[in-house]
């Protein structure tokens, strides 16, 4: 239990999404212009990488590691998949961003309508990648723990674009140099916001 | 068409292709694409820099398989084709860096795999390679990673050199005697913020060169 705490607090606000490795940055970018639509953009992330986290480890297990199709029988002891990893992923990120998009769009059509263009944009969100390969890399032992790796990464990613788009409301009244108008200020701002994420380095539960 | 055909193989249009990225057209400055990636590598020179040659491999053929196929791809479908070019040739990437340069794709970790996903590639890919012939396509691809590159490189540059006094791993301030007169290295710039700041830096500066960049608003 505490093992869990310890990764999603770890990934909300040490190794966030956004501050510590810059992921979905083009999104943060260009979605952060008011509060609201990145509000939706971030709900959409979470929930994406909440489903996508846990099943790519769950593929990653049983389909793409050495000695990961054993359960087909002895021959298969030595197929390694591993290569495939990138493509296996990104298909699946795919197809369960369709399968999401799907079901928002029955049960609660006032959700989908708010979410608009951007719940099939999160397929090439790098964020959503991202964080499967991060998964893979840091070799979470359960489902559980991937799946709140996921549940963390999310909500460190919708507080940073909500955050950013609160300030840059607040800039259009500010005398910004011309040349730094718009894309430059930003991310200047993201920068000044990472170094106030980093003081929660070396934290540990 | 025809007149199209005769164009010698670099000629003025194409030369363009190639060298707007680098500047009014550059990918992250100006059309705010992969930055995603652009990023995370630039603590020190050489991940930079092979980070920058991956991405125009990628770019490069990737738009080239596309504008060959370009006629073939049902539309509904193009986004997955697309992907899936892309994926193979991040795929041929990663596995050449991994058997070559084994320490820089560790030091890379999920960068070379997050290509997939970089913006520009996708980009260029619907904004170029859908619409243009083979070789203007390619060129345009290997334009805009050297634009993505240049960035990279010169991010680059300034953290290795402020963050720990060496370029390409060589101590040039330490050779320079610099550190006898109590310059010490800012360990700020070595940490991911930084990266961020010199990127808007270098926007403000192109921008305050070239007047048509600035927003409006």
């Amino acid at each position: 239990m505490e093992n869990l705490l310890n990764i999603f607090i770890k990934s909300i606000f040490v190794e966030n999404m956004v501050f510590a490795f810059f992921l979905g940055m083009c999104s943060f970018l260009a979605v952060s212009k008011s509060v609201k639509t990145a509000m939706g953009l971030g709900i959409a992330v979470v929930f994406v990488l909440v489903i996508t986290v846990p099943l790519n480890f769950m593929v990653e297990k049983y389909l793409l590691k050495k000695g990961a199709l054993i359960w087909l029988g002895e021959g298969f002891a030595d197929v390694d998949l591993s290569f495939l990893t990138f493509m296996i992923f990104i298909a699946f990120i795919a197809a369960m961003v369709q399968l999401v998009e799907m079901i928002v769009e029955k049960f609660t059509p006032a959700l989908y309508n708010s979410l608009g263009i951007f719940l099939p944009l999160i397929a090439v969100n790098c964020a959503i990648l991202g964080a499967s390969l991060f998964m893979q890399e840091r070799e979470y032992e359960n489902v559980l723990e991937a799946g709140v790796f996921g549940l963390g990464s999310g909500i460190g990613w919708l507080l940073a674009i909500v955050g950013i788009a609160a300030i840059r409301e607040k800039l259009k009244y500010s005398n910004v140099p011309d040349p730094l108008k718009g894309l430059g200020i930003t991310f200047i701002l993201t920068g000044l916001m990472a170094i106030a994420f980093m003081g929660f380095m070396g934290i540990t539960l | 068409m025809s007149n199209q055909e005769k164009e010698p193989i670099l000629s003025a249009k194409n030369l363009k292709l190639l060298t707007e990225p680098l500047g009014r057209n550059n990918p992250i400055t100006v059309q705010v694409l992969g930055i995603c990636s652009a990023l995370a590598v630039t603590v020190k020179l050489k991940p930079a820099l092979v980070m920058a040659l991956s991405v125009m491999i990628v770019t490069g053929f990737s738009n080239l398989i596309i504008a060959s196929l370009r006629k073939f791809i049902p539309d509904r479908i193009r986004i997955i084709v697309q992907l899936v070019v892309i994926a193979t040739m991040v795929i041929l990437v990663d596995q050449f860096l991994k058997a070559y340069v084994f320490d820089v794709s560790k030091q890379l970790s999920v960068f070379v795999g997050l290509i997939i996903t970089n913006c520009i590639i996708m980009g260029r890919l619907e904004a170029f390679a859908m619409a243009n012939k083979p070789w203007p396509s390619f060129l345009d691809g290997i334009g805009n990673g050297a634009g993505y590159g240049l960035i990279l490189v010169i991010v680059a540059f300034f953290r290795e050199l402020l963050g720990s006094g060496t370029i390409f791993g060589y101590p040039v301030l330490e050779r320079l005697g610099i550190y006898g007169t109590g310059y010490e290295n800012n360990g700020m710039t070595i940490l991911p913020p930084m990266a961020l700041i010199i990127v808007g830096l270098i926007i403000w500066v192109q921008r305050s060169r070239d007047k048509s960049l600035v927003e409006k608003k």
